[in-house]
Formats: C-alpha cells, structure tokens, sequence
C-alpha cells in the first residue's frame, strides 16, 4: 500500500531508468536530504553534528568506495586505509604546497592520487583471485602504512610526524582547522557525500556498473561476451580508490582535524570499513550508508546514550559490550542475511508494497 | 560484583551531579581521559586507578580541592584517537577544568582546539615536545618534563657511570624505539648530542605491528657491539625488549627505557635476570609516602578504588597520582588567584602558569621524596625539572641515581625552533593574547 506503484506511468526510456523509477522513492530520499541539510544543522547539538554525523559520512564515503571494488566488482580489498591514508596526505602535500587554491578542489583531487596507486595495487587481480587478491591489497596496506611513517617529505619533516590541518576558507567562512565550527564542516561534508553519492550512482547503473557487475557475477563469461578484464578490474580499483582517497582526504580535514595520519589508515581500519560492508550490504549503495550507520552509531548510544539516559553503564564496560556486539552482527548477518542491511530493507519495501493483503 | 557496584555508583554520582546544577556551583568537573581496554590496557589500567584514586583521596579527605568538590568522569578511550576525541566532544560541554588525553595521538588532536575550547590541556610528560613552549602554545602543558629531557638526561646517566661526560667519546650509544611519532621523538636531541661529546649513535626501529618480535634488532644490537640502550617504547614492546635484552646477553643494567618504559609487568617479563634494568622516572615507587596512607585509608577501606590494594605503590599506579597531584595543584593555584572556588578551564591554565611546586609543599601534600619540585612560567610549560634513574631489584623500582637536570641549554633552543615550525606551518594559528601571571 505504502510503496504502491500503480498509477505511475512511464513516457519515456529515461523515465523507465531513473535511480528512483517510484514516486516515493523521491519523496523520501528528499525528505532525507531535507532533514541531512536543514533540520541537522539547526537542531542538532555540537556533539550530535561532530561525533556522530561527520564520522557517519567519512565512513559512508569509504565504504562506498570499497563496495564498488568487493561488492560490485567481487575483488576482496583489504587496502582501504591505505588508500585513504594516500588521499588524506595527498591532499595535505596539495594544500601546502598550493595553498591559494580552494581546499574542496584539493580534497576532491587527491582521489586522483590515490586512484593512480589503487590501480597500480590492483593489477595482480588479473591473475589472482579471492583470499590471493586479498593478500596481495593486505601488502599494499602494509606498503603503504610503512611510507606514511618513513618517508617523512609527506608530512613535511615535522618532528612529531603528524600532520597539521590549516586554516583553509570558503566564501571567508572557515571550513577547515581549528575555527571552522562543526556545522560548516558537516555542510560541507554533506554536499561532497551527496555529490560523490550521485556520481556513484550514475556510475553504477550505467554501462560501467554492468561491466563490473557482469565480471563479479562470472569473469569468463564476461570476458565471452568482449568484456576486457583488465580495464575493468582496473577501472573498478580506480574509482575505489577514489573514492577512498576523498574519504581519506574529508576524514583528515573535515573531521580529525590533523594529528597522527599514520595511525588513523592502519589495518584496523581497512577492516572496519569492510564489516561496513558485509553488514551493509555488499553491492549496494544505500548498504553504505546502513552500515556506517549501524558500526558507527551503536558504540556510541551505548558509550554515551546509555549513560545519557539514566541506565549506568561503565565506559570500558560498553566498550566490551561494543566488541561482543560487533562481532556477533557479523556472525549473524554472514549467516542469516548475507546481504546485510540493504536486504532487509529490499524486504521490508516489499513489505509495504503488499500489506495489508500479502500475497 | 564489587567492581560492577562501584561502576554503577560512579556514574550514578556522575548523574545525581549533572541533574542537580545547583550542586556545580562549588564543583571543579575534572574529566579523565583513560583506557581500560584495547592493546594497551595493561598500563592504562594502572595510571587510571592511581588517577581516580587521588582525586577521590582529596573528595573524601578534604571534600575536594579548596572546598570545591571534584566531579571526576572517566571516559574509555582504548588508546584509540577517535574514541579520544569522541571522548572530548561528549565533555566539553560540561565545563571541565582540564583535559588529560594520555595518548600522543589524542593530544596533538587536542592542541588546535584546545585554544578555541579555553579548555587546557595537561599532557604529562608526553604529547608535543614543542607544546612546552607557551608563548606559543598558552593552552597546553606538559611538564615535569619532555622526551628531549629525558635522552639528555639518559646521556647524562651514562656519562655518570662511565666516568665523566669525555669518556663518551667513541662508545656507541643505540636508541630502541618505537617506529611511530612517539618513538622518534628522542632522535634529533641524541644526534645533537652524539655530534658534541663524540660517541656514535644507532637507531633500532621497531615497527608497531612487530613490538613482540625484536629478534632481528637484537641481532643488529650484538652485531653493532652496542654499549647502551636507550628503549623509547610504549606496551608490549617494553617487556619483549627486556626478555629479549636477557636473552641476547646484553648487560640489563645498561639498558635504560625512558619514563614510559618503567611499568613493574614490563621488567617482571624478564623474571630473575631482568634485575637490574633500569628507567627514567619523576616521581618514585612504594606506598610508604604519608599520600598513599591516606590514599589506602580513605579510598581503599570505603572499597572506592578498582584497584588492588597491592598494587598502590607500582610504578605506574603512582604516576597517575602524580598526574592527578598536577591537576589539584594547578586548580588550587587558580583558587589562589582568582579567589573563586569553582574555578574555569580558564582560570586553570593562568593556575599551571603560575604553578610552583616547592619542597615545602611537597610535604605538606605528604609527597615528601616522592616527587620533585616543580616550576612552570609563562613561556615555559614544561619547566624542564629534574628526573633520575630507577632500578628494577627483582620485585620493584628502587632509586638508583641522584635527581638530575636535563640539559636545558640544548634541550629549549630545540624547543623554541620547532614550536616556531608548527606554528609557521598553520596559517590560522591564534596569536597568544593571554597576559602572563604577575611574577610568574
């Protein structure tokens, strides 16, 4: 009933492949952005906006970008914090080294960066696959990870090896360092994710997304039907990586704030944004957004929420209770819903559609 | 079930204070940065209990500091920078007077927004090096005294044992450390000094990812016929480093870590032979010191600790009472001269500025020979202040040298050139508009 589509009739071939073929499709997801851009920014508190939202989006952005190369193309990548690490340096070199160019130029250039050294990591998965592939981007982390503390040019020689964000403008607002207030770079933030989200999207439903899902769903059939695997497979670690470099790059500048770049790209975090996806949704890009919502947002409300509202929960306690729970999500949706979140709300759309007389 | 009680009280009491404003009118809320879990919890557990433990000493003995009651939170940060800063955000609302990330990489978050917040950063003898220079850095503190101290004062050590700073020359000096910010921080202050007395240094970087697997540095250590070792290391690295050392036959008693590296399970890894090894420290070990009676009076028999009583007096368990003597020294300070009693983040750091720990008020406090004294000023938020040599005996610490100066004349000009290289490297860095203290 909620979902119904009767009625809506489609004149024209674009119609028919629009993203959001369905009214309330649109409606929703303006609504959504009308609550992201409006009613956040008003009503939201400094530690709502900072601690919650702007990790959300950075970690969405990522997972984006490693869904496109394991969920979309079924490539395992165990690389993702490095390839952030690559666009959160890049893009301080950039900025220090230009620094009259605006810094949303520089944030969105050293995906460039990065893609150029994701797909240089990509090119053994023409000749591996599955945990091989995945040993072979696990090199490509610890490569990395090793330059972002060796080679002391990418943080300009400072003696404590961090790197320091300056103050950067837009239209004379601060957007970035110290005195930019968290809803300016929630704004911000929030229209690369979007604009990032749209392309992604385009991407994905067009010609290219096919290929990478053809060659995901069967390489050699793909290649019979004159798919060429090596630029796919190529391309897909490209745009991931990307993608990655632009979360790696905001994940530095809109939300950290600087500090121990080094450590913040570690392995953990290649991993973390890979439970994003499993339980998200593998090949889906609303999947991104649930499961950076969900890793993201539970330790907090249990960290923070709990207390908030009167049920006395110990700081460490909810940290265990945090890696019990993650742990158990994983087994659960691995076992029970392969496809993570994206599904149950696939299912739950279904739901709508029919009730109250299911068929 | 204990510990579940006292957790369920603690934030209950946390609560009760945040429901009640009117009670906040003589309270000072000190939060405390600590870390119970993760990879490094074996040390964090140590600091938080002796930090809360202090702090609940002075609630309960004297009903807080100056008669403003202390609201202490504890907030998990696992050692993680994120978590740290979540940390930070969900207080900073609340007033606190201070801030104590107790992590590198948490503070040099801290110290861009630090000045924006008005909210001053203690980062006890770890953090930026450079932060110790105030005209640059109002808001930031790190005393008793910065990792360049200390590896002047562990050339110092050497030079004492030796026989004299000139018998230096053509020993080889080795630094073991971490391969991360942290870790390399000593190197320019030990290749400054290898350059003036002459001896030859090496560098044994061993990568977080490999802290329990020290094999091949060890190696390189026989090889190189090493004289001393300096251990710049952090968690699981300092007890490997010590078994390793017992194992590779290298004298234990010329194997000296910095403060960091001076934890009771760290030496314990090497059992019997680890006697001898040696730390840096500030402040000194056991619980006979009349502070840590009343610590055990008034915390341990109302059973309000998370600690085990055997454990006051450990190394690390004693340096987060100093860490929390820091705070209620600096909040008195700023009672002092505010004559508030619910003092500000800002009255706090004009209280470190004008901190002034003498001997004379070391035994009043019942710190007498347990730390040192200790001076900031305006431009100087490190004070550089003395620190010694202990030696692990086979079941503690014991003091093993005299207090001893770094070597400040090479020490601050090393400062003061790299706080102006941060500072230069951020364009919207603010400008120092505080006025210093009268006589301070």
């Amino acid at each position: 009933m909620f979902y119904r589509e009767a009625g809506q009739f489609k004149k024209t071939y674009a119609a028919d492949m629009a993203v959001f073929p369905i009214l309330q499709d649109r409606i929703g997801i303006a609504v959504i952005l009308i609550v992201a851009a409006v009613v956040i920014p008003l009503t939201g508190s400094t530690f709502f906006i900072s601690s919650v939202m702007i990790p959300f989006l950075v970690f969405s952005l990522a997972a984006m970008g490693l869904n496109i190369v394991t969920g979309y193309t079924g490539l395992i990548s165990l690389g993702t914090g490095a390839f952030m690490g690559v666009g959160a340096f890049a893009c301080y070199k950039l900025t220090t080294i230009f620094p009259n160019v605006n810094i949303i130029i520089w944030i969105l250039a050293s995906g460039i960066f990065s893609a150029a050294i994701g797909a240089a990591f990509g090119l053994p998965s023409l000749r591996i696959k599955g945990f091989y592939l995945a040993v072979a981007t696990l090199a490509a982390q610890f490569f990395l990870e090793w330059c972002f503390v060796r080679v002391p040019w990418l943080y300009n020689y400072s003696a404590s090896g961090a790197i320091q964000v300056p103050q950067r403008t837009l239209f004379d607002v601060a957007i970035t360092g110290a005195n930019a207030t968290p809803t300016t770079r929630y704004l911000v933030l929030l229209g690369i994710v979007v604009l990032m989200t749209w392309v992604a999207s385009n991407i994905l439903h067009g010609r290219i997304g096919r290929t990478f899902m053809a060659v995901r769903d069967m390489d050699i059939a793909a290649e019979l039907m004159g798919i060429r695997l090596l630029p796919a497979k190529l391309m897909a670690f490209a745009l991931s990586s990307f993608y990655c470099g632009v979360a790696g790059a905001v994940m530095m500048f809109l939300w950290y704030g600087g500090g121990e770049a080094a450590d913040a790209f570690n392995i953990r975090q290649s991993f973390n944004i890979l439970f994003m996806v499993i339980i998200g949704g593998l090949g889906s890009l609303i999947g991104c957004f649930l499961g950076a919502a969900l890793l993201n947002i539970v330790p907090i409300i249990l960290k923070f929420g709990f207390p908030a509202i009167g049920i006395a929960i110990g700081s460490e306690t909810a940290e265990h209770l945090n890696h019990l729970l993650v742990g158990g999500l994983i087994i659960f949706f691995l076992i029970v819903e392969p496809h993570g979140l994206a599904r149950l709300w696939q299912i739950t759309k279904q739901k709508l559609r029919t009730w109250p007389f299911p068929y | 079930m204990k510990r579940h009680l006292t957790v369920a009280a603690l934030a209950a009491t946390t609560l009760a204070s945040l429901a009640l404003p009117a009670q906040a009118q003589d309270s000072v809320y000190v939060p405390l940065l600590t870390y119970r879990t993760g990879p490094f919890a074996g040390s964090g557990v140590h600091i938080a209990n002796g930090m809360r433990d202090y702090l609940e000493m002075l609630n309960q003995r004297d009903g807080g500091i100056g008669g403003a009651k202390i609201t202490i939170e504890e907030c998990e940060t696992g050692y993680d920078t994120k978590k740290g800063v979540e940390c930070y955000e969900s207080m900073k609302g609340k007033n606190p007077v201070v801030v104590n990330p107790y992590s590198t990489g948490i503070t040099l978050q801290l110290i861009p927004k630090a000045a924006v917040d008005k909210i001053p950063v203690l980062s006890m003898a770890y953090g930026l090096s450079a932060s110790a220079d105030g005209g640059n850095f109002p808001w930031v503190f790190n005393p008793p005294a910065t990792y360049w101290d200390g590896a002047s004062v562990f050339v110092k050590h050497v030079a004492a044992v030796e026989g004299g700073l000139e018998k230096l020359k053509g020993k080889t000096l080795g630094l073991m450390h971490l391969d991360a910010p942290f870790g390399k921080e000593p190197i320019p202050v030990l290749e400054a000094l290898a350059k003036k007395y002459g001896f030859t240094l090496k560098l044994y970087p061993v990568p977080a990812a490999q802290m329990q697997n020290q094999g091949s540095q060890w190696l390189a250590i026989r090889r190189d016929r090493v004289d001393w070792i300096y251990n710049q290391g952090w968690g699981a690295m300092n007890p490997t480093a010590v078994k390793e050392a017992v194992k590779a036959g290298f004298p234990i008693d010329k194997l000296v870590g910095v403060w960091w590296a001076g934890g009771d399970d760290d030496a314990r890894a090497g059992e019997a032979a680890a006697k001898g090894y040696k730390t840096l420290n500030f402040h000194n070990t056991g619980n006979s010191f009349p502070v840590m009676q009343d610590i055990l009076k008034h915390v341990f028999d109302k059973n309000l600790s998370q600690a085990k009583r055997e454990q006051v007096g450990e190394n690390l368990y004693n340096r987060g009472v100093y860490n929390s003597m820091l705070i209620a020294e600096a909040v008195r300070t700023a009672q002092k001269i505010t004559g508030k009693k619910a003092v500000t983040g800002e009255d706090v750091r004009r209280g470190f500025e004008a901190l002034n720990i003498t001997d004379a008020r070391l035994k009043e406090m019942g710190m007498e020979g347990f730390a040192n004294s200790v001076k900031l000023a305006c431009n100087d938020h490190n004070g550089h202040n003395k620190v010694f040599v202990s030696q692990w005996d086979g079941s503690k610490y014991v003091k093993a040298s005299d207090w001893m100066d770094p070597m400040k004349e090479i020490v601050r000009p090393l400062i003061e050139q790299e706080a102006k290289d941060y500072v230069a490297k951020d364009a919207g860095w603010p400008k120092r508009t505080a006025p210093c203290e009268k006589g301070a």
